[in-house]
């Protein structure tokens, strides 16, 4: 009788062998064949043996915390973004500004009619600085009230988070377009702010709806440990000063740049 | 889809875990399959335009991983040129195979034998080729297609069931001595 060769032994017990009744046929009848495959089988056993770690039941969603920020935009599609429900109220905001602009820009250019350009220029700041130092504010007022929230329950417990999730969502939606808004304009300083805000922002929007008291904490120590509070302190207090000026937004003073490149 | 953030979330959600166990099996390390798994799904929405709706989701994102995954292999093995420790994990004690032998009753001798063939299943599948490992790994454990491993490996449909079979026989040629013992040890333990 001729006898099986490994390969096709091996064929056979991958479930990738040409002719699998025939070798099945030749098994029953061949005991040298048959050890032959347990000694193949008993390897593969014990291999399957080795263990594969758990990642978690979470562990989906912890993937997406992971890439969500790092998913590329899709230009030709950059427009429907903007129709989204979250974004419409920002979207409001913003057309509210632009039209207050538009008023704004038209009485000042009767007032200083040899100076359009610089008006012009002085009008698109204003609006940024009004948009995004209210954003700032409310960001905030957000970043110390997560920190200074104390969970009334045992270590263990689990402490509910939705309502702060649903603000920094809220919060997240209006960051990105003042991000966005900000590097187009070439303010680096506040790009970069509103980006470490909007990755903070992100984890606190894609944490689970109930965290422990350690997790909280840890929240917390992230904040801290950015410095983000402090930054977004700076960047609103200097954003707050200019929009009281009377006069359309001055140039950025060298004690103002000092001030940003600490935060 | 293409573009769809929502859909994609569902999609990584859904297929995170089965993702990870193929890039664990593949780089034998926690960190590189967590990092192969968040690349796969980057490449994967990078790459959505391509995808054909009619394909498995699933099968889709398991090639970009499996590709990733021996792209990092190949990263990791300069990185780590220097160092002769063979890579040992501590994970997963709790399906070490001492515990999963069926008439297991715990005795030094049997708990030495199933580290040491632990220790020497780890260093037969570094062993591997990383075409031999994927193929292995595709085929024995996840179960795939040979066409898909042929896929991966850009490799024709019979040359990728020859990789799986070289596999085999390395780890058989590796491992045999060891898992002879092993029977040794258990029936010791059980006549103990």
């Amino acid at each position: 009788m001729k006898h099986m060769t490994e390969e096709e032994l091996i064929a056979y017990r991958e479930g990738v062998a040409a002719q699998r009744a025939v070798v099945a046929q030749h098994l029953a009848a061949c005991e040298e064949c048959r050890a032959e495959l347990e000694r193949i089988e008993a390897v593969l056993a014990a291999l399957d043996t080795l263990p594969v770690p758990n990642p978690g039941d979470d562990y989906g969603r912890h993937v997406w915390q992971q890439i969500a920020s790092r998913l590329p935009e899709r230009p030709a599609r950059w427009w429907q973004a903007w129709f989204e429900p979250q974004r419409l109220g920002a979207l409001a905001a913003v057309t509210a500004l632009l039209v207050v602009a538009f008023i704004a820009g038209r009485i000042t250019k009767h007032d200083h009619p040899g100076n359009d350009v610089a008006t012009k220029e002085q009008i698109r700041e204003r609006i940024l600085v009004v948009a995004v130092g209210d954003h700032l504010s409310k960001s905030e007022m957000f970043l110390v009230e997560l920190s200074n929230a104390q969970p009334n329950s045992s270590p263990g417990k689990l402490v509910n988070i939705s309502a702060e999730q649903r603000r920094a969502e809220d919060l997240l939606e209006e960051n990105r377009l003042y991000r966005q808004t900000a590097l187009q304009e070439g303010d680096k300083v506040m790009a970069s702010t509103l980006d470490e805000l909007e990755r903070f922002l992100l984890d606190v929007a894609n944490s689970p709806d109930e965290v422990t008291s350690a997790q909280l904490e840890k929240i917390r120590q992230k904040i801290e440990a950015r410095g983000i509070l402090f930054k977004v302190r700076v960047v609103g207090r200097e954003l707050q000063e200019r929009q009281k000026a009377t006069k359309p937004a001055p140039a950025q003073n060298d004690s103002t740049k000092i001030e940003r490149n600490k935060a | 889809m293409a573009g769809d953030r929502d859909a994609f979330r569902v999609l990584v959600e859904r297929h995170s875990h089965n993702v990870f166990r193929l890039a664990y099996r593949m780089t034998r390390n926690r960190p590189d399959a967590e990092e192969v798994v968040q690349e796969a799904f980057l490449r994967a929405y990078q790459k959505l335009g391509k995808f054909e709706a009619r394909a498995n989701f699933g099968t889709w994102v398991y090639r970009i991983a499996a590709n990733y995954a021996i792209d990092r292999m190949r990263q990791r093995k300069k990185e780590e040129a220097r160092k002769v420790e063979p890579a040992v994990h501590e994970e997963g004690m709790e399906n070490d195979p001492v515990t999963l032998v069926r008439d297991a009753a715990p005795n030094p001798e049997r708990l030495a034998h199933n580290i040491e063939l632990r220790k020497q299943m780890e260093i037969a599948l570094a062993a591997l080729s990383y075409s031999e490992r994927t193929a292995f790994v595709m085929r024995h454990w996840e179960g795939c297609a040979i066409e898909e491993i042929a896929q991966v490996l850009k490799s024709s449909s019979g040359a990728a069931k020859n990789t799986v079979f070289r596999a085999v026989q390395k780890l058989r040629l590796a491992l045999q001595p060891f898992v002879g013992k092993g029977m040794q040890a258990r029936a010791t333990g059980t006549e103990s």
